[in-house]
């Protein structure tokens, strides 16, 4: 078996250390070895942005990144969303507009718009259905995901004005 | 997932070293998007993964007088994200902006897409188009092979055991180039192509007439297509209706593709020509310094 390796990152905020081997992905690190459960496993081949986390600034399948990779870098999971237990706009925007059924796709959705209004404040229907393309929900439709979003987005910008 | 150990090396140099040592059973690793998939599925069976996003070369992109170097591990969305390059090298940012979703632009990098040789492969057509030509190291020194060569089959590539290509080096476009990627899919996003063209072109002063042009065809074959014929019948030819159906109807000729669940043998050939169509004429309208009406997923 491969030598486990020891890893440093730093998730939602706090230094974390941990060991893996070479062969387990972000994904199953975050949950079987961090205990960081929020982040889903859906299709495990990226197809449906369950496992979404911010990495170094950027959304990724946490599935299709292996642990190591991750050393010296910045993770931003679901539970680094809310703050002080206050949940932030998107949260409470999908909550409020049921933009959700099972919720096994709700985390990767709700990281994926915080990195999507992270950059793009104000997006258009259009801009939030392309960005959130590589994320899959299979109970609702996508509707109440969009308004949600859009929501979340007027809130922010109500908040910020 | 299959056991396998790790090397992340950060000089070009060592990542060579450990290729060629491990000889068929190691695998470099780059945005890993398709290569993690292929270990957990079994499809691949390497004993040693090279990571090779801490190499400098392999992270360059740099756009200068002489044209453009987009380092293999690259991912999709510092080409889009960079102006200048989304604007003068349009066809490839098109194309990196319909890979996956973003989850995947933010890791999957041209290099890996051209390495994995996939016959769709959204990437390849653009870097065809834009006459791109492959850097590729290895432990007999370097080589260079120009991309329409790089492909031999599905999944299969000009690469030597040992080998790893670099980066991809692109002229500076002439003047009033313009260039564009665009692919039949049934859905809006996430999808691989039932047909691909990448093109690009070049017209004379007076924006009426082609003076070069570079078609590129992807899913219509066991590998992506340099469309010769089809760019050779724009050259020199005015900007019209018809010279442009001629070189869709060349273009049909040299199609090749499979009857599959995304589409015919006929329906592939009928649209490689329609596409043909399409994208030659909006990357006229783009050398003209026009905008074109294209959202990426639609």
């Amino acid at each position: 078996m491969a030598k486990k390796r020891i890893v440093t990152a730093t998730i939602n905020g706090d230094s974390v250390e941990f060991l893996c081997e070479p062969r387990q992905t972000l994904l199953e690190v975050l949950r079987d070895v961090l205990d960081l459960t929020g982040t889903k496993e859906g299709c495990s081949n990226g197809n449906c942005g369950a496992c979404t986390v911010v990495l170094d600034g950027r959304p990724v399948d946490s599935c299709l990144v292996l642990a190591v990779e991750a050393d010296g870098s910045t993770v931003r999971t679901i539970e680094g969303v809310a703050r002080q237990g206050r949940l932030d706009e998107v949260q409470q925007a999908f909550l409020e507009g049921a933009a959700l059924q099972c919720g096994i796709c709700t985390p990767g959705f709700i990281v994926q718009a915080e990195a999507l209004l992270d950059r793009n404040p104000r997006p258009t229907e259009d801009e939030i259905r392309f960005y959130l393309a590589g994320n899959l929900c299979r109970c609702t439709g996508y509707d109440k995901i969009v308004r949600a979003v859009q929501t979340a987005a007027e809130a922010r910008h109500a908040a910020r004005a | 997932m299959r056991d396998f150990e790790y090397e992340a090396p950060a000089t070009l140099a060592a990542a060579v070293e450990l290729l060629a040592r491990h000889d068929g059973a190691c695998r470099p690793l780059a945005g890993g998007t398709d290569l993690i998939d292929h270990l957990r599925t079994g499809r691949l069976e390497p004993d040693l993964l090279v990571d090779v996003k801490k190499i400098p070369e392999l992270n360059v992109l740099e756009l200068g007088p002489d044209g453009l170097r987009l380092g293999a591990a690259v991912p999709c969305y510092r080409i889009y994200e960079d102006a200048r390059i989304a604007a003068e090298y349009a066809a490839l940012a098109d194309s990196c902006r319909i890979i996956g979703g973003i989850q995947i632009q933010s890791r999957a990098s041209v290099g890996g897409n051209l390495c994995n040789s996939g016959p769709a492969a959204d990437t390849t057509p653009s870097l065809i188009a834009l006459e791109g030509t492959c850097v590729i190291a290895g432990p007999g020194g370097a080589r260079e092979v120009p991309v329409e060569r790089f492909c031999t089959g599905p999944s299969r590539n000009v690469l030597q055991p040992g080998e790893l290509l670099v980066e991809v080096r692109f002229p500076a476009p002439p003047p009033h180039a313009g260039s564009h990627y665009r692919r039949l899919i049934p859905r809006n996003e996430m999808d691989i192509a039932v047909v691909g063209v990448g093109a690009s072109v070049a017209l004379d002063e007076s924006g009426r007439n082609f003076v070069s042009a570079r078609i590129a065809l992807g899913a219509v074959a066991p590998t992506p297509l340099f469309a010769e014929a089809a760019s050779a019948a724009l050259a020199g030819r005015p900007v019209s209706d018809e010279s442009i159906a001629r070189a869709a109807e060349a273009a049909r000729e040299i199609v090749r593709p499979v009857d599959d669940m995304r589409g015919t043998i006929d329906y592939r050939r009928h649209v490689a020509g329609v596409l043909v169509e399409r994208v030659v004429k909006a990357a006229v309208a783009r050398a003209r310094g026009e905008e074109i009406e294209y959202r990426p997923g639609h």
